[in-house]
């Protein structure tokens, strides 16, 4: 009997409980679900060169993969930083998703290019099979070709000391924010 | 048909109001080859999510990628995929995030157990409870039962 005084108290920390864990988690986070999957294939012209790739080009491992438009303007804000981790070693491939190829060529010249090669993907489709929803988007691929991680949003050398750095280790911390200082 | 018919209602009444009448969902034009397609269009199109803006269905979003996974949606419903298959190649990219009606998994179950389970602990402790309630006749001592059953007029008497 005394028991059942102290169940409107339970159930109370219960849900107490399960709502302050809510605060902490991030709603907009979505999980990708091309993780431990193989780069989806694919067709179509490089940036520069014109030439036709495929998924077989994308032939250093690890390496980033870097989705990015003229139009996103958080990738212009991501663009040092991306610069200085190419400078580093750091491979990186572009997806240049849903973009107008003349512009991107321009971006390039003028800001500098990171990008060991550029995918250029006018429909979106690569985006699409890869499960992209914005941009910037910027994946790993571990050494065996597997989609390993994804984040969303600019990439920048916090976030890639924490979620990055252990796929790319020579990457040093204090070498990568000085160049991106430069950069900047 | 029904849906083109709320949209024209509710413009007339918005006009009547002057109030410019906001459309409730994208306007686009495709053209289905069958009615039971485009009825499939819109069915699939509101239970897909937008993975851009999170709580919009593609069918609502502005957002770009909600229009593309339109395309996609309807370019796979000509080429007559069948809605498992575009629910698949949807998970498949976006995760089982862009189904608001999500397949019975490890991490559904409950969900979707959830009323059930619920529906029989309530009739279990409803049933409970009506058991443990005091049995008032047992209260009676034997001189009261027999006078109930004088008033009722028990045919034992």
């Amino acid at each position: 009997m005394r028991a059942k005084k102290f169940i409107p108290l339970v159930a109370f920390a219960v849900l107490a409980g399960l709502l302050f864990r809510g605060l902490s988690i991030d709603p907009t986070e979505l999980p990708a679900a091309r993780l431990g999957q193989p780069f989806p294939n694919f067709a179509g012209p490089e940036l520069r060169s014109g030439r036709q790739i495929s998924v077989a080009a994308l032939t250093e491992r690890p390496a980033l993969v870097n989705v990015w438009a003229t139009w996103c303007y958080s990738c212009r804000v991501e663009h040092p930083y991306l610069l200085a981790l190419a400078e580093q070693g750091v491979p990186i491939y572009g997806l240049n998703y849903k973009d107008q190829p003349v512009k991107a060529r321009e971006w390039l010249a003028q800001l500098g290019d990171p990008y060991q090669l550029n995918v250029v993907d006018v429909e979106g489709s690569v985006g699409l099979d890869l499960g992209v929803y914005g941009a910037p988007e910027t994946y790993v691929l571990d050494a065996a070709g597997h989609i390993a991680h994804r984040h969303v949003g600019v990439l920048d050398e916090a976030v890639f000391q924490r979620d990055f750095s252990r796929w790319f280790p020579t990457v040093a911390s204090p070498a990568a924010a000085a160049g991106s200082e430069d950069g900047l | 048909m029904k849906f083109t018919l709320k949209v024209l209602m509710g413009a007339m009444i918005c006009g009547h109001l002057w109030i410019v009448p906001v459309a409730l969902a994208v306007i686009e034009t495709y053209e289905f080859s069958s009615p039971e397609l485009e009825l499939r269009y819109h069915q699939l199109s509101q239970e897909l999510r937008c993975p851009k803006c999170q709580n919009q269905n593609i069918a609502d979003s502005n957002a770009p990628i909600a229009r593309d996974l339109r395309v996609v949606l309807y370019e796979q419903l000509e080429q007559g995929a069948t809605d498992d298959e575009i629910l698949a190649f949807m998970v498949a990219r976006y995760g089982e995030f862009v189904r608001y009606r999500p397949g019975v998994d490890r991490n559904t179950i409950l969900l979707w157990a959830a009323p059930g389970l619920l529906l029989i602990l309530g009739a279990a402790s409803l049933l409970f409870h009506l058991r443990q309630r005091p049995d008032h006749a047992s209260d009676l001592t034997e001189a009261e039962k027999a006078e109930i059953a004088r008033l009722l007029g028990d045919p034992r008497d």
